[in-house]
């Protein structure tokens, strides 16, 4: 444990580990006051932040904030490095590889950004992030190309892509259905059209699969379904031949974390092999689906590190190293569902949204944001509609829509699908190019590929609603 | 034109297809549109939602209202208050762990009782004003013998909040009535949590839940009552509460909080 000291306003502040400095340099997040490890003052956070800035990037190959004895994450990271990539910002420090990405950001070079990804820490990118401002975030993230695809090819630039979440409380067909075409009607589902189920079971996953991949198949939709049960749930619906396009898992940044999801690397491994094998994409090869929020650790006891406990948003950046390791079609943040004990209001969503977006991306994934908010949380449609054009600027992959922005299920809210057109129309962003090729055989855009409004007597409209009907 | 089973059907041209849609889920669906936007009153109406499950979460818990509710509903127990560690809510919004804990002056008569009740705030005081009331009349007429603590009234509440309470108490269970985090369509939601031999340190997985008693949308207050107090035996005779009792029936189901 290396004590680092700076001398701010002639206050000299103390920090007794990098795990200390990486937490008190984050900007403010109730979930780092619950665990305890929050600056104490807006001097001392900026002290820890000069602090980091000096701190040679090379440091974090060295100094694990999670032991590597003990947790499987931190070997995943250590293991998998790579020296070639990381060889062009070896020699930087923190603040140094700061002004390096904003200089390669600017010069529009976007070879130079990607191609780092395999190089970098999730550590490193974390600390990064917490000297870089919201803009910074954006105008790198802007730049950094991640591109994947399964049956339609998500992250080129000037795309956004959404996922479509026709969730239901009793998981039936009929209003599941109903919320899908409610959904591809406002060209929504170029993501994935995914579900969370209320039944966590073989049966009933499979039951989905069917019901989703039937309107897929019916209509030649150029997109993938996900049922989001859990892994396990999803190796025995892949064993029953179940039409599994893609594996889902939550995952977290520490072997204890994803303990408490039920999840090990290996069963991920065999999840990932066993959709592979089924070979059902047509555009790409991605197959894998996660979700990750920050807070996700702490309230699952499991943020414990070598020099105590580390703060959320480093431990968030360590759950997309395990997330990278599966080469994943779609990885989202739930960045405002987990509570107001992790991010209160609507400045730390937004703050963390786009700390999200950008670390994944930087770390190699094609990163999306479920950018929504629950009823104890002071957050509301404004903050979203901020945190969800900030987004669009970032090239954000895709963001989540449920019909109305009322998950009925789930009990919160995220984007509507019109959300979905707003952003799209402001920032002149395009479906996913297959997607977008299959609304306009439907004919659902306009001339200027705009979704169009449809009055009920549409054929588009009375082609599609003819399957609403029970 | 086909439905998703493939079979040929003709719209008539009284059906309105956006009705169909409608009909089909409680989800927002076929809401039309203004431009890329919602139609105006079509925002107004989730405005409308959104406000009601946020002013649920701030409303402070009104004692009287409940002593009031109380005695109109033929409860005849005494009603002690207590506080937890989180002053007011914006703090007990971030710090879930001093809703845990007691307020450190907190007195509790300490007696042997087979089961104690605490009305707790929760996220949604509303749900508390508006449905402890007839639930606790609806369990405690169904429970005969049982000898029951005072009812405690617990401000800036955490489910767990009724560890420390019960033990002090002494009580062989605990029961917590807590306001649910709300909805956008339910911001008065009651839940209840059991919890057997409670003491600080219970983990989640040793308590059940009964969640959503809300009549007339959700539970009932006797079909709630019926559900605890099969519960209540259950536990009882087990000697124990959670994960283990919920493998007894399919109505027993485990909680979390």
């Amino acid at each position: 444990m290396t004590v680092r000291r700076t001398t701010l306003g002639g206050h000299t502040h103390e920090f007794r580990s990098l795990t200390d400095v990486l937490a008190k340099a984050t900007p403010a997040r109730s979930g780092d006051v619950l665990a305890g490890v929050a600056a104490e003052s807006q001097a001392q956070r900026v002290a820890a932040q000069h602090v980091l800035a000096d701190v040679p990037l090379a440091t974090f190959l060295t100094e694990p904030v999670v032991g590597y004895e003990e947790d499987d994450v931190t070997r995943l990271i250590l293991d998998t490095h790579d020296p070639a990539a990381f060889a062009p910002v070896a020699a930087l420090t923190v603040g140094g590889f700061r002004d390096w990405l904003l200089a390669r950001a600017a010069e529009r070079d976007e070879a130079a950004i990607s191609s780092l990804a395999r190089g970098l820490t999730p550590e490193m990118v974390a600390a990064v992030s917490k000297v870089m401002r919201n803009a910074d975030l954006i105008a790198v993230a802007r730049r950094t190309r991640v591109v994947t695809g399964l049956r339609s090819t998500l992250g080129l630039p000037g795309r956004l892509a959404s996922r479509l979440q026709p969730n239901h409380p009793t998981d039936d067909a009929v209003g599941v259905t109903a919320s899908i075409l409610d959904g591809l009607l406002h060209g929504c589902g170029d993501a994935v059209i995914g579900i969370n189920p209320a039944t966590d079971s073989p049966a009933q996953t499979i039951a989905l699969l069917e019901l989703v991949g039937a309107v897929i198949s019916r209509y030649e939709i150029p997109t993938q379904s996900c049922v989001l049960a859990h892994v396990t749930t999803t190796l025995r619906a892949l064993e029953a031949g179940a039409p599994v396009d893609l594996v889902f898992q939550s995952v977290a940044g520490t072997q204890a974390g994803n303990r408490g999801f039920g999840v090990t690397l290996d069963l991920l491994a065999e999840a990932r092999a066993g959709a592979l094998e089924l070979g059902r994409g047509t555009v790409g090869a991605n197959v894998t689906y996660f979700e990750t929020g920050q807070g996700s650790a702490l309230s699952a006891d499991a943020h414990h590190g070598v020099d105590g406990p580390v703060d959320q948003q480093t431990l968030e950046c360590r759950a997309y190293g395990v997330a990278r390791h599966f080469d994943p079609l779609l990885v989202n943040t739930v960045v405002g569902f987990i509570g107001p004990e992790y991010l209160y209001d609507g400045k730390q969503v937004i703050r963390a949204g786009l700390e999200d977006h950008f670390c994944g991306k930087l770390l190699g994934l094609p990163m999306g944001v479920d950018v929504c908010y629950t009823n104890h949380t002071d957050v509301d449609g404004d903050d979203t509609d901020t945190l969800t054009l900030l987004l669009g600027a970032a090239g954000c992959s895709f963001v989540i829509a449920v019909p109305g922005s009322d998950d009925v299920m789930l009990h919160y809210q995220s984007l509507s699908f019109t959300d979905v057109l707003t952003a799209r129309s402001v920032l002149d962003l395009r479906p996913a190019p297959e997607f977008e090729a299959w609304l306009a055989m439907m004919d659902l855009l306009d001339d200027d590929g705009h979704v169009r409004e449809l009055t009920p007597e549409a054929p588009a409209a009375r082609a599609l609603l003819a399957a609403a009907r029970p | 034109m086909t439905d998703l089973q493939g079979q040929s059907r003709d719209l008539g041209p009284s059906d309105d297809p956006w009705a169909v849609l409608r009909d089909a889920t409680r989800a927002r669906v076929a809401l039309g549109r203004a431009g890329d936007g919602l139609p105006t009153s079509r925002e107004l109406e989730f405005r409308a939602a959104h406000a009601a499950a946020r002013d649920a979460v701030h409303t402070a818990l009104d004692a009287d209202l409940v002593r009031t509710a109380l005695t109109g509903a033929g409860v005849g127990l005494d009603v002690l208050e207590v506080h937890s560690q989180a002053p007011d809510r914006t703090t007990y919004l971030q710090r879930p762990d001093l809703g845990r804990r007691l307020a450190p002056d907190t007195q509790l008569p300490a007696g042997t009782y087979d089961l104690a009740l605490v009305l707790a705030d929760g996220l949604s005081p509303r749900a508390v004003h508006e449905h402890a009331a007839g639930t606790v009349a609806a369990v405690l007429d169904r429970l005969p013998g049982w000898s029951v603590a005072p009812l405690v009234l617990a401000q800036q509440a955490r489910v767990a909040l009724g560890d420390p309470v019960g033990e002090a108490l002494g009580a062989g269970i605990v029961v917590v009535l807590v306001g649910e985090r709300p909805g956008l369509s339910s911001a008065d939601s009651l839940g209840l949590y059991l919890t057997h031999g409670p003491r600080p340190g219970r983990a989640d997985s040793e308590r059940n839940c009964i969640s959503n008693v809300r009549p007339p949308h959700g539970l009932g207050y006797a079909q709630a009552a019926d559900t605890l107090v099969a519960l209540l035996q259950a536990s009882r005779q087990l000697g124990a509460s959670g994960v283990v009792l919920k493998d007894e029936g399919a109505a027993l189901l485990p909680g979390a909080g």
